[in-house]
């Protein structure tokens, strides 16, 4: 019998709450964007989020087959890479499109630096990011009109958005998602749904989104309109591109994301800003993926200066300032 | 007066588990075949055995002396001849230590010196309420083991203004001191008076958590007797009874980094165990030789509180709590947070083992070992404003120097991030790798 007992350190009781859960968690909650995605733009763009995720999780297993790791596809995490990757696409790009994006995610923006835990970028974002360098006509023209499903022969209302202040799209559009864009970009009750349900389920901190959403709700608010200040339309300028999927499902990923509560708050309003330069500013329409990925590289300085207060730090300013106000 | 608090930074909520024990009343554990005293009880040296093999002694005879300030001596339990001293495993250093190893005659026959000290606390002076500590080997049952006489002789330039009684019994499980404060209220304020005369202190606070609301009444009670006795009952909240916790949570204070102690803050703790230890060493001049232990679990039959004699072997308490229930699947000295689990079961319980906790073959799951993905619950959770997630990283790959500018030192191993890490880490394993180094590099620079 003696043997038979298991010795481990303590804790001898841990929480119920396992890395599995939380990215089945994550995975629970883009599913009402990705359907919205199917219903607005029809059978195509089901098909891309189903090419991307398959593409996602059979690179995940090759890459680890092949230089002989275990494989950990069971984790959802490359699910919800493959997930995220599809619903950041326009609805009309060729299915091989996301295959390719979710291979150089899993692939190069992840498992060649260790794979989970020790990716520094978000690899959805990562390789959307390629994908525009790589291909920036498909990912800047394949729109699609929502629910006709007909190709669109203008811009996305973000562009002129940013052009004159006005989305031309009624409150009820915005929420329902009737506007061309990405995938699962559009469909603002879907997202905040998901979003909603990681908080409550404390997977994410409200913070990032609140902090990224906020920022840039008050930026377009003071900015958004040409010519004038503080007579921008906020709300518009939050509903209509990528910035509830990219605050509640992008800025929130656990491993490009501070570790730290106020490290965490900084990273939303440090996103909200950037996104809120390159839109009005810069030369692309969209900010939200530069301004994320820029954000995960700040994140380990972040870390490394927002810190937690530490029990009885007081007692070290007061030696710090009796032995002569030194810092240090 | 009675405050109640809710408020507390980090901690972890844990099924407390309180209910399968709470309500067995503290019964003799009775006399095992042998008892097993380590001379190192308590934190500080160890004692100096006086007996050898063959020697016969009597209950609360003293059968090892104090080596040296920070040590106590120690008591047969009960009379019988030992057998032996030799070196058994200590669970709780991870070590073999010296013990002597006493054969009860079943008499259970006292010493014939053992008399009260006093019939009440006027009757005794505070400097013989601590050499009576000492005499009667008092050390900290909450846990630490540290001797009640040297913590009651701070030094001249602390003054302590305010003495808390931890009664919040934050370990899930664990009902030992619950038990004691519903059972034997008045004796347990009768000790903490004493501690608080022996201290000097004016300001005594009774510290209880919200989930013991019978314990709570009764020490009300109790406590109505004494002027100047206050009452703060707490939330249930794990570590709610982390000395350090319980001073910021009550008195809005907070301990200096280590080394310091309680005492820079003018404030003294001490467990509901030691008070009633103290006043049964007044009251009846019966020295630390028996404590309450918690024998609880899914896997044992009759969870129950029990009186057990300081020495008695772990499997002894288990077949009187009747066995186990099902295939036990881990054995745990102490608490589910803090509490190490044991290999064998033919180790004692000795002065700072507050419970013994048998989970089923079921509960004794071996998660695997995920990557961090950096989640920072471990550093939401941490009580002290810790980040464990890269203390530990550091440690695991041994640069120790680095985990301590993280303030690896200061970590109270707790166990709330690795209860929480999703990844299933064991961060407090590695955070007590780096201590130990730290500290030995530490004591080998003084040296040099």
């Amino acid at each position: 019998m003696k043997d038979k007992l298991l010795v481990t350190p303590p804790p001898h009781v841990k929480s119920p709450k396992a890395v599995q859960g939380i990215m089945l968690d994550v995975v629970i909650a883009l599913l009402p964007a990705a359907i919205a995605g199917a219903v607005l733009f029809g059978f195509r763009s089901l098909l891309i989020i189903l090419a991307s995720v398959a593409s996602a999780v059979a690179s995940e297993a090759i890459y680890q087959k092949a230089v002989k790791k275990q494989v950990t596809v069971n984790d959802f995490s490359a699910v919800i890479t493959g997930l995220l990757m599809a619903l950041t696409l326009p609805p009309d790009v060729p299915v091989w499109m996301p295959v390719i994006g979710s291979a150089f995610a899993i692939v190069i923006a992840k498992q060649v630096f260790g794979g989970l835990g020790y990716n520094f970028v978000n690899p959805a974002l990562a390789a959307r990011a390629f994908l525009l360098a790589a291909w920036p006509l498909h990912m800047t023209r394949d729109w699609l009109n929502p629910m006709t499903y007909e190709a669109l022969s203008t811009a996305t209302p973000l562009v002129g958005f940013n052009v004159t202040g006005q989305s031309g799209l009624t409150l009820t559009q915005m929420l329902l998602g009737q506007r061309p864009g990405s995938i699962g970009e559009t469909c603002i009750l879907a997202l905040l749904l998901g979003g909603v349900y990681l908080i409550a389920r404390d997977v994410i901190d409200y913070r990032i989104p609140v902090g990224y959403l906020g920022t840039l709700a008050v930026g377009t608010w003071i900015f958004g309109k040409p010519g004038a200040l503080f007579q921008g339309d906020p709300l518009s300028g939050i509903l209509l591109g990528g910035a509830f999927i990219g605050a509640f499902f992008m800025a929130t990923d656990y491993v490009t994301s501070p570790v730290t509560p106020r490290g965490r708050l900084f990273m939303g309003i440090g996103a909200g800003l950037i996104t809120l330069m390159i839109r009005l500013w810069g030369g692309y329409p969209e900010g939200v993926t530069y301004a994320i990925l820029f954000m995960n590289l700040v994140t380990p300085l972040i870390d490394r200066y927002v810190v937690p207060r530490y029990y009885g730090s007081g007692h070290d300013a007061v030696a710090r300032k009796a032995a002569g106000g030194e810092t240090r | 007066m009675i405050t109640i608090i809710k408020k507390m930074i980090g901690g972890v909520s844990v099924p407390d588990k309180k209910e399968l024990s709470e309500s067995s009343p503290i019964e003799f554990a009775g006399l095992p075949g042998e008892l097993i005293l380590f001379l190192s009880q308590h934190i500080g040296a160890p004692s100096v055995p006086l007996v050898k093999p063959k020697d016969t002694v009597k209950r609360g005879q003293v059968i090892a002396e104090p080596c040296g300030f920070v040590s106590v001596p120690l008591h047969a339990p009960t009379s019988g001849v030992i057998k032996a001293i030799e070196p058994r495993y200590h669970p709780g250093q991870a070590r073999m230590c010296e013990a002597i190893i006493l054969e009860p005659d079943g008499k259970h026959e006292p010493a014939e010196e053992l008399s009260p000290a006093a019939s009440d606390l006027d009757g005794i002076s505070p400097d013989e309420i601590r050499e009576l500590a000492r005499q009667a080997g008092i050390v900290g049952l909450g846990g630490a083991a540290f001797p009640t006489s040297v913590k009651l002789a701070p030094p001249e330039d602390k003054p302590i203004d305010t003495y808390l009684l931890n009664g919040s019994e934050c370990e899930p499980y664990l009902t030992a001191d619950h038990r004691l404060m519903l059972e034997q209220a008045d004796k347990v304020m009768f000790g903490f008076k004493g501690l608080m005369k022996a201290a000097g202190v004016r300001r005594g606070i009774v510290c209880i958590e919200d989930n013991k609301p019978d314990a709570i009444e009764a020490m009300k009670q109790a406590l109505s007797a004494y002027d100047g006795l206050e009452l703060a009952v707490l939330s249930t909240r794990y570590p709610r009874g982390g000395e350090k916790q319980l001073i910021q949570a009550v008195l809005g204070r907070e301990v200096p980094p280590p080394p310091g102690l309680p005492y820079d803050v003018g404030v003294l703790v001490s467990n509901v165990g030691t008070a009633y230890a103290l006043a049964d060493a007044v009251l009846t001049g019966v020295p630390l030789v028996e404590r309450v232990v918690t024998v609880t679990g899914e896997g044992v039959a009759k969870p129950s509180n029990f009186r057990t004699l300081i020495g008695t072997p772990v499997s002894y308490l288990i077949e009187k709590a009747g066995g186990f229930k099902g295939t036990p699947g881990k054995v745990i000295l102490g608490g589910p947070m803090m509490g190490c689990s044991l290999r064998s079961l033919d180790v004692p319980v000795f002065k700072g083992a507050s419970g013994i906790l048998v989970l089923t073959k079921e509960q004794a799951v071996e998660e695997p070992i995920l990557p961090c993905v950096k989640c920072g619950k471990c550093v939401d959770v941490c009580p002290m404003g810790l980040q464990p997630l890269w203390i530990s990283a550091y440690a695991e790959r041994e640069l120790m120097e680095e985990a301590e500018t993280f303030r690896a030192m200061d970590c109270i191993e707790c166990g709330c991030c690795a209860y929480i890490c999703p990844a299933k880490r064991p961060l407090v394993q590695w955070i007590k790798m780096a201590k130990a180094d730290i500290s030995s590099r530490r004591s080998a620079q003084k040296k040099s």
